[in-house]
């Protein structure tokens, strides 16, 4: 495609020197510190560096509470994806009709995309209070257990996930209705007529013609899980009970910042890093190969 | 409006918000900056203190200056250091003491208070409140909010369940009576906050035991922790049969657990002297209760509790003038009227006899015989190699790691030696890696 | 469940079915999106209701689930407790300065990347979209030393310029300017402008939509924003308001959780972005959608 420029030597330079020079000097100078801080075992203070090339990250490797950690954050990524868009998708096929309004209904569940995942944590916090909360008490009259999410893990896990899901939970139901309603009903009728049921539609049809928007809320959930998710944590359970709730950047900010170990912490920073790369490298690719309607 | 304009603007905005937040023009006196991270009732008190020395002479003005949590405030002040622009004194928690003790950033108490002529009487000091912090018979830093665990108990519920309005003086005694708070409806019989700091760390001490080797790191960097001998076991199996059998509840790490004391369901609860304060307020009107040494276990010998906390230390890099406004400062922290006075709002232990004596005077401790319990339980016990107090390397992750294993104890998931093991190799893990920063 | 679902997607039948199917089917449609908004919205409620009660009523059960009279003193109480109003003032500040620095700088370096031929434009694209790959949590602990010895630990200037320049809006203006035809451009060269000249005048005024869309979400994005102001801010003077909202909710369990006065707190603290998505949803919208592209 032709385009038409402008000739000029230095301006474009300056032009890009704004976002060249932040980008310098507060991402690439802090992310290669980071691979070199890795590879030192750092007194706190800052006075003594000694070089240890992979000890750190041999040491995360053979940790339990490290290892424990990568789990808990898989686990928490993968419930708040897979559960978030189940329920988004369930709940956008039900509601996909020719209805009016359906903007008055996407803005009245696109807001809490302004709530941070932390104020999102302390209004779910209370609401499982094991003291005074809504849920535990409605739960009482089901069964005598006691849901402390102070002293049960899993009570913790699950209110982060519902958390997470509640402010996730209109932006995928957002892009599933318009991903639906962008559905040709042609299609949807030749099928019909060839004697498919409902479910066998949305199977076979329409569940494959989502992929591109499946794909896409997929990685971004996880990215959001893996990484949005910090002030959630921080806010809401500090990684408690015991380390139920650590998850990775939780760990890798605690290690650094609380316990001091910035070696330990630059090595959690870098294995981060690859999870990053091998997510975005994995959006890019497939996203190139778009199923066409 | 232009975006040009719009930017200017908010620059100029920017500019002057950075310079409104920038220290303000310099006054006569000399400025000495202080940080902490108490807060609320507390950071009052500080500044209090503050004001007060501040208004007695015309030399020196302290600024007291909230940095955050305790994490957050040494952070910060290692961060200023590393920039050279670090605080006159920072107030450091006891997690932090090996840190600062291998920092090489520090300027020692005692060589501060020497070479500016001022006399503090080190004798007078309660014992393991100086021994805490001391190096070689020396203190390194300033203590200023101590505090040491003792027991609480609730006596309405201990009336309830037939028992004498006294505390328990032996573990034996506590699951008698915890059992016997159980069988008549109280939520929980027997519980405690700090799990490691007092469950592991005090009741060695209070035992003569030893937690880690080289005297618990006083003789050198500890390289492994003891904890899992017989002592350690038997202390934790007990718990584990408590847990087991209902009379003991785990309620959480930290002073998480300290809710339940507070809503009236513990009928025996440990926890810092520190909590004091808080109980007053959160039980008025609701239920009376009582304090009482900490439980003793039945064949070992007499040591004594440890202390927590945090003192004041000084960083290297003042000028000579400032560091005299420090050991002014210090000298009037130290003084018997400004720790009766302290001791007496806040809880925290008072820093000398002379103090106790002013307190006892003053009539403190017959209105509040509670915050005397601390005092008389550290004057009752015995100072040795096991009680000075505790000089880990990587505090914060040895503490992670005990309390770690003390859940899956109480949860049943490991037997008591087990989970003691797991602990320990842990720990000596950490240990090594501080010490192997440290050659 | 069959049948719902046929109806619901039963779009495809309102042609060859009676008019009473199609009717069913806009009200289930309207039921589940009525229900669904009851549900997101739900903890929102409950958090107002509770900043209107007492402690006392708050904090009793059965949950008491409608408004009390305690809301003025609560919020005020909230205000003065954390000192709200320093808070908002610092998550304005940080919002505004994100968003508008960030729209600028990226407007500038979309413009010098499509409109000049410049030795080295490959590698200032890629420089711009490697930092994809290094989201906060990847640079932490060198980010603060770094932060250290630029003496912007705790100011207004740590807080906002490094996170003024991100690839997102790089790429949005630059997808932008791609489609802006190239006629325009030849007649403002026949005109005798520069290049600052066209984007004053002609690209400006075309990027108003897009500009609007990324303010929505930067806005947001600088308002909720947790990892880095609690990194970087190290008095509460300097924190924003979903960080310094913690001092509020009890850690240990020996303070007296006031929660009525917690979710005032909360309240005031997600309203601004919320209110500016819901005031501007239509940008929100389309910000949403383009930005991940």
């Amino acid at each position: 495609m032709k385009r038409t420029v402008f000739r000029n030597r230095w301006l474009p330079y300056v032009l890009v020197a704004p976002q060249i020079a932040i980008t310098v000097v507060f991402f690439y100078w802090p992310a290669l510190d980071s691979v070199r801080l890795s590879l030192y075992r750092a007194s706190p203070f800052g006075d003594i560096k000694i070089f240890v090339g992979w000890g750190n990250f041999a040491r995360l490797f053979n940790d339990p509470s490290y290892l424990r950690s990568a789990l808990t954050s898989v686990m928490f990524a993968f419930f708040v994806t897979v559960i978030g868009l189940a329920l988004a998708l369930l709940l956008a096929a039900l509601a996909n009709a020719k209805i009016r309004g359906l903007a008055i209904y996407r803005s009245l569940l696109l807001w809490p995309y302004g709530i941070a995942p932390a104020i999102a944590g302390i209004l779910w916090l209370f609401i499982f209070h094991p003291s005074y909360g809504v849920l535990p008490y409605v739960l009482s009259f089901v069964t005598a257990y006691q849901f402390n999410w102070f002293l049960k893990g899993w009570v913790a896990m699950t209110l982060i996930i519902v958390a997470a899901i509640w402010k996730q939970f209109g932006y995928n139901l957002a892009f599933y209705l318009a991903g639906l309603q962008a559905i040709e009903t042609s299609v949807l009728e030749a099928a019909s007529v060839d004697g498919a049921g409902p479910i066998r539609r949305f199977l076979a049809i329409t569940f494959p013609l989502l992929s591109p928007v499946t794909f896409f809320l997929f990685t971004l959930n996880m990215t959001f899980a893996f990484f949005d998710t910090f002030g959630l944590v921080h806010s809401v359970t500090q990684g408690g009970p015991g380390d139920a709730t650590s998850i990775l950047v939780y760990k890798a900010w605690k290690d650094g910042f609380e316990n001091l170990q910035l070696g330990i912490s630059a090595a959690q920073s870098v294995v981060l890093m690859a999870v990053v790369i091998v997510l975005t490298a994995f959006q890019f690719r497939f996203a190139e190969k778009k199923v066409n309607y | 409006m232009s975006w040009f304009t719009l930017r200017s603007l908010r620059l100029a905005v920017l500019a002057g918000a950075v310079f409104l937040a920038a220290p303000g023009a310099a006054s006569a006196r000399t400025e000495i900056y202080w940080w902490h991270a108490l807060q609320a009732t507390l950071g009052e008190r500080v500044n209090e203190i503050a004001a007060k020395f501040n208004a007695s002479q015309s030399d020196y003005e302290v600024k007291a200056i909230f940095k955050g949590s305790y994490p957050e405030t040494l952070n910060a002040a290692i961060a200023a250091y590393r920039a050279k622009q670090a605080p006159h004194i920072v107030q450091v928690y006891e997690v932090g003491t090996q840190t600062m003790l291998s920092s090489g950033a520090v300027y020692p108490v005692f060589q501060l208070v020497k070479d500016n002529n001022i006399t503090i009487d080190w004798n007078d000091i309660i014992g393991p409140v100086k021994t805490y912090y001391s190096s070689g018979g020396n203190l390194y830093s300033m203590a200023f909010n101590s505090s040491t665990p003792i027991l609480f108990y609730n006596k309405d519920l201990f009336k309830k369940a037939g028992l004498a309005d006294k505390a328990p003086a032996t573990w034996d005694e506590v699951e008698a009576m915890a059992k016997k708070l159980v069988a008549s409806g109280a939520k929980c019989g027997y519980s405690t906050a700090w799990p490691s700091w007092i469950v592991m760390e005090n009741m060695h001490a209070y035992h003569d035991q030893p937690f880690a080797d080289h005297a618990n790191g006083f003789d050198g960097l500890a390289t492994s922790l003891k904890i899992n001998g017989a002592f350690g076991v038997k202390m934790l199996e007990l718990l584990q049969r408590g847990a087991k059998e209902g009379w003991f509840t785990y309620n959480g790490r930290l002073n998480k657990a300290e809710a339940s004391m507070g809503g009236g369901e513990c009928g025996i609860f440990t926890t810092s002297s520190a909590y004091i304060g808080n109980l007053t307020k959160t039980a008025e009107g609701k239920f009376a209760w009582g304090t009482g040494s900490l439980p003793r276990m039945a064949g070992y010998p007499q040591g004594n509790s440890i202390i927590g906390g945090a003192t004041l230390w000084v960083m290297k890099g003042a000028k000579p003038e400032e560091n005299k406004g420090v050991a002014q400062f210090f000298k009037y922290l130290a003084s018997t009227e400004n720790q009766a006075w302290w001791a007496g709002v806040t809880g925290y232990l008072p820093l000398t006899q002379a103090a106790v004596k002013a307190m006892e005077a003053s009539g403190v401790y017959t209105k509040a015989p509670a915050l005397k319990t601390a005092v008389t339980q550290m004057n009752a016990g015995k100072s040795t190699p096991n009680s000075q107090g505790l000089r880990l390397g990587n505090y914060g992750s040895i503490r992670d790691a005990i309390e770690e294993q003390m859940e899956n104890v109480f949860a049943g998931k490991k037997t008591a030696k087990q989970g003691l093991d797991d602990a320990v190799a842990k720990s000596d893990d950490v240990l090594k890696e501080f010490a192997a920063t440290y050659k | 469940m069959a049948r719902v679902l046929e109806r619901a997607s039963g779009v495809d039948l309102a042609v060859t079915t009676p008019r009473r199917r199609r009717d069913w089917s806009g009200f289930t449609a309207h039921a589940i999106l009525i229900a669904s908004v009851a549900v997101i919205a739900f903890p929102l409620y409950y958090a107002i209701v509770i900043s209107t009660q007492t402690v006392g009523q708050a904090t009793s059960l059965p949950p008491r689930l409608l408004p009390s009279t305690a809301m003025f003193d609560n919020y005020a109480e909230a205000w003065n407790r954390a000192h709200m109003g320093r808070l908002l003032l610092n998550s304005a500040v940080m919002a505004l300065a994100i968003a508008f620095g960030k729209i600028a700088i990226s407007m500038l370096s979309a413009f010098a990347i499509v409109y000049f031929d410049f030795r080295g434009k490959t590698f200032v694209f890629w420089t711009i979209f490697v930092t994809l790959m290094l989201p906060i949590p990847v640079r932490i602990v060198s980010t603060y030393e770094v932060m250290t010895q630029l003496g912007w630990v705790n100011t207004y200037w740590g807080l906002t310029v490094p996170l003024m320049a991100s690839a997102t809006g790089t790429f949005l203006f630059r997808q932008f300017y791609q489609t802006i035809p190239d006629s325009l451009t030849e007649a403002a060269q026949l005109d005798g402008a520069g290049p600052m000249r066209f984007l004053w005048s002609i690209l400006l005024p075309l990027s108003k939509a897009n500009i609007a869309a990324l303010f929505v979400i930067l806005f947001v994005y600088g308002w909720n924003e947790y990892l880095w102001p609690l990194m970087i801010t190290t008095t509460p003077e300097m924190r924003t308001a979903v960080v310094g909202v913690e001092s509020l909710v009890p850690r240990g369990g020996s303070q007296l959780a006031e929660w009525n006065v917690i979710m005032a707190a909360a309240v005031m603290i997600l309203l601004p972005p919320v209110a500016v998505i819901i005031v501007m949803q239509r940008w929100f919208v389309k910000g949403l959608i383009e930005t991940e592209k």
